[in-house]
């Protein structure tokens, strides 16, 4: 008798767990990127929706950390910036739009991360004013042009407390929010750093697979 | 009897792993401290001036080294950009090396950007049969 209530104890604690971790929606389908199984990413620079003409150099800037930090080589996106420019490539949106065979030739990457910021700053409303930044991101295979993952995100100065996912995802955040606090004179800046983070850490649910540098690389974490 | 205890065992170890599932808390690959923002200054060409983000960044590789931590993917190859543009291209080629031996995946586009800092050598390359 004393038995069989602890175990019930025990499986209803489980139960809310379970729950606790897993209001989600319906899981990405990873065969694509799989498959492809990318190791090198090329972010291209981000085109910009946003009137603040600061955002695309923000999220691209802060992208490198939380791919990198998922398992993937990412490259140098100052020396990507001069090298797009030394073959006259102007703007964001021309960037992305250079076919993937040459962007595989130049810079040898097995995928482009393409990506659109569609929020970044303050807006002034009579009560209070947020600072908000959003995103969306496509993966491309270089060399087969398939698409391997989207997704997006959002971080805003609204939010209450900070429940950036868990994971890798949720320790990041919680570094830039420290260094927002320290720096109020850019805060999109720092709402930029929470919004990649979301957007592109590995391991998150629906989120980029972790990479071959990863601890965790090749393990079924993505769709857990 | 036994299967209640083996049921139990069961869920206490599922009871175990859901935990661990929520709680862990997974260590950084890299050490990044301000690499993101001098990506972010330089993209932007402004911020601390290439002289002082250089003493940083080599500041930072000390540290790291003194920590037995890794730099970040593309730290080598961005000081060595810097380097480059400050003129001193023997230093930005060990640079653009050490970005290659600490991740062979960068190869290709190294390469590219040692070639161009190399004409001879690529110039031998092309004449050359193989």
């Amino acid at each position: 008798m004393n038995k069989t209530r602890t175990l019930q104890l025990l499986a209803v604690a489980a139960a809310a767990l379970l729950a606790g971790c897993a209001h989600k929606p319906a899981p990405y389908d990873y065969a694509a990127f799989r498959q492809a199984n990318p190791h090198t990413l090329l972010v291209m620079p981000p085109v910009n929706e946003s009137p603040d003409i600061k955002a695309s150099s923000s999220i691209w800037a802060q992208s490198t950390l939380p791919l990198s930090e998922a398992g993937y080589y990412v490259l140098p996106v100052t020396l990507v910036d001069e090298t797009l420019r030394q073959n006259g490539i102007q703007t964001a949106n021309d960037a992305q739009d250079i076919p993937r065979e040459k962007l595989r030739d130049v810079f040898g990457a097995d995928a482009a991360v393409y990506i659109k910021v569609t929020r970044y700053g303050t807006a002034y409303h009579v009560i209070s004013s947020d600072t908000e930044v959003a995103a969306e991101a496509r993966i491309v295979d270089l060399r087969s042009g398939a698409l391997l993952w989207q997704g997006r995100a959002v971080a805003s100065s609204a939010e209450q407390g900070n429940g950036g996912g868990g994971g890798l995802a949720a320790v990041l955040v919680a570094a830039v929010v420290k260094q927002i606090i320290n720096t109020t004179t850019d805060a999109a800046y720092g709402y930029a750093g929470i919004a990649d983070a979301r957007l592109l850490s590995a391991p998150h649910y629906n989120g980029v697979l972790p990479g071959p540098r990863s601890p965790v690389y090749g393990k079924n974490v993505g769709a857990q | 009897m036994r299967a209640v205890n083996v049921a139990r065992r069961a869920c206490a170890v599922a009871l175990v792993g859901t935990l661990f599932g929520c709680a862990h808390k997974p260590t950084q690959l890299y050490m990044w401290e301000s690499f993101p923002r001098q990506q972010y200054d330089v993209l932007l060409h402004e911020g601390a001036s290439p002289d002082e983000q250089m003493h940083a960044m080599e500041l930072h590789a000390t540290k790291a080294r003194a920590a037995n931590a890794a730099l970040p993917p593309g730290f080598r190859a961005h000081l060595g950009m810097l380097e480059l543009n400050a003129g001193r291209a023997d230093r930005a080629k060990e640079l653009f090396e050490q970005e290659k031996a600490a991740f062979p995946e960068s190869a290709p586009y190294m390469d590219r950007l040692l070639a161009k800092l190399n004409p001879t050598a690529q110039a031998k390359k092309t004449d050359s049969p193989a």
